[in-house]
């Protein structure tokens, strides 16, 4: 190896150690500058006294916290959070289960059936729910065109009242159940797809076997197919959930938070609080207050990429 | 007895597929629908909203293209979408590569590494990164996007590529290097061409998360020239109280209804993906 500069360089590009580093740096680069350090931004400002006007990092301890924790609105955003989330991911499970099943048949036009039932996950989810935003609108809601049509609606009988509008957005439950709507509408795709990712694997052997001794349509399902899916299903909700969590477009397009700040959540609320109102400690102290699921999503890969022992 | 049975079972079938394919498109029908009627047929409660009362007109497009900014939210989204491309293809591949072939027992685990960066939500990191690109110079900016980006799309992309250069048999490159090529030019020569379809399905998806992207676009940009397609319709177009409601639904469905065509012949792929390799679809 005593060659001029071409065998060096040959020599470099062969060894596996030198190329694989050279090739895996700017990747780890990239993600160490701009997600490790923000990272560690994010806990240095929950900590600090700092606004977009001062961006000296003064030490203040848990001040920070101790202030978002006081407000009605924070409260409120931490609970919608919570609920939104919850309640979307298990409602969505459910359906994902029975929309797994159908795409997994086979049948005719399924090829349009899955282009359109995969549309709100490949859409902008902006663009998405300005649709819903329409679709929910105070006045012309065509749900409520259909209401008042079949007398459930807008008259002196009719079940819902006298009005001739529900007013999604405008009343603290119903704007709620929209929001939660939307989140389902959005992550169902994506967890059925994931689903029948699993259904499609499993041995067609065991389903003739299972046939040949007699076990009917729901047996099969409650005994063979759904225990056998249940890591992909935690594979699943582990995507939703980080999807649901990573989002602020839903409620900032349909609700902003009203009525009121009555459907709030943390992203849109440090939005708010750090980028409109400019107090980067206490936006990052709300935001930061996701770092929980993070850690949950954490554990739950690991554990699965140990099971799989990932090829 | 049974055939009843099946019967029934064959209708619930079908109902469970009209509903799923219903609820998932009834907003895009609404847009559609929306998109080509007139103010008076529009906004008069008493009309069929799902027919035309009137005849159906253009004027909204024609006004979505000449009298808002849509035509530039369009050209940004275009001109940051393909500059992310670039970025994240020139990173992820060698990354991937290296990951798959060159960094042994060790790589497998880096691989999950990244792919978690992948799952941190874009929400916890909005505030630091703002001051980020306001000490980079880039606020206001669709560099600022450019830069961003890359966070989201390059771990996702090295992932699927990872499992892509995984599929390729190690013969191939060995054969190329025994015939004289070292492992760069096995890797480009050998490798890259035939990994030609997992690039074009991370181009997609790389280029559809951007078109997807809402929270930075929504912090880092405040000016309306330099807005993107997903965050310019729902703030631009609505204008304080008043909403022209058929060229936001308009709007809203040039874009969403092509891209969601493309991204659905790449979707088993990104499925692979997800499923996190356990699952070969």
């Amino acid at each position: 190896m005593t060659g001029g500069p071409v065998a060096r360089f040959r020599y470099l590009t062969d060894n596996e150690k030198v190329l694989g580093s050279v090739f895996l740096f700017p990747a780890i680069a990239y993600i160490v500058l701009l997600v490790a350090i923000p990272f560690a931004l994010a806990i240095a400002f929950s900590l600090a006294n700092v606004t977009v006007g001062n961006t000296t990092l003064s030490f203040a301890g848990l001040e920070n916290f101790r202030r978002i924790l006081k407000t009605p609105e924070f409260r409120q955003s931490l609970q919608n959070t919570f609920f939104f989330t919850i309640v979307s991911q298990a409602i969505t499970l459910v359906l994902a289960n029975a929309l797994a099943l159908i795409l997994s048949a086979e049948f005719r036009g399924k090829w349009l059936a899955r282009l359109l039932i995969m549309l709100p996950w490949a859409t902008p989810i902006s663009l998405g729910t300005v649709g819903w935003l329409w679709l929910l609108d105070s006045k012309f809601s065509p749900i409520d065109w259909v209401l008042r049509y079949a007398h459930l609606l807008g008259s002196p009988d009719a079940i819902l009242g006298i009005q001739k509008n529900l007013y999604y957005l405008g009343n603290v439950d119903l704007a709620r159940a929209s929001i939660v709507l939307v989140y389902v509408w959005r992550m169902l795709p994506l967890s059925a797809v994931i689903l029948m990712a699993g259904l499609t694997a499993i041995s067609q052997d065991l389903l003739d076997q299972a046939d040949v001794d007699g076990a009917g349509f729901w047996r099969t399902l409650f005994q063979i197919k759904l225990p056998l899916i249940l890591p992909i299903m935690a594979v699943a909700s582990l995507f939703t959930l980080v999807f649901t969590v990573g989002d602020m477009a839903v409620v900032y397009v349909l609700t902003r938070g009203g009525p009121v700040y009555y459907t709030q959540i943390l992203p849109t609320w440090a939005f708010i609080k750090g980028i409109e109102a400019g107090a980067l400690g206490e936006g990052a102290a709300t935001a930061l207050f996701l770092f929980p699921v993070l850690l949950a999503v954490v554990f739950v890969v690991l554990r699965a990429s140990q099971r799989t022992e990932v090829t | 007895m049974g055939s009843l049975a099946t019967g029934l079972r064959r209708l619930a079938f079908y109902v469970g597929v009209v509903f799923f394919c219903f609820f998932s498109a009834s907003p895009f029908l609404w847009m559609i629908i929306t998109t080509f009627k007139q103010d008076r047929d529009l906004y008069r409660p008493a009309n069929n909203p799902f027919l035309f009362s009137e005849p159906p007109t253009l004027d909204h497009i024609r006004f979505l293209f000449e009298d808002t900014n849509y035509a530039v939210f369009l050209r940004n989204s275009f001109f940051v979408g393909v500059l992310v491309v670039l970025i994240t293809l020139a990173v992820a591949i060698p990354g991937a590569y290296s990951l798959a072939r060159l960094t042994g027992r060790w790589g497998a685990r880096a691989g999950i590494g990244i792919f978690l960066v992948y799952l941190v939500p874009p929400t916890l990191l909005f505030i630091p990164l703002s001051r980020v690109v306001a000490s980079l110079g880039l606020n206001d900016s669709l560099w600022a996007l450019v830069v961003v980006y890359p966070t989201i799309t390059i771990p996702f992309s090295t992932w699927l590529l990872m499992g892509f250069f995984k599929s390729i048999p190690r013969d191939l490159e060995e054969a190329a290097m025994v015939d004289g090529y070292s492992r760069l030019v096995s890797f480009v020569k050998v490798v890259v061409p035939l990994s030609f379809s997992g690039i074009v399905a991370v181009t997609v998806f790389t280029f559809t998360l951007t078109l997807h992207e809402f929270i930075y676009a929504l912090a880092f940009v405040s000016s309306s020239a330099q807005r993107t397609i997903s965050v310019g319709v729902p703030t631009e177009l609505i204008r304080g109280d008043v909403f022209f409601w058929q060229s936001l639904m308009a709007g809203s469905a040039l874009v969403a209804l092509p891209v969601a065509i493309v991204y659905n012949l790449f979707l088993d792929r990104l499925v692979a993906g997800f499923t996190l390799g356990a699952v070969k679809g």
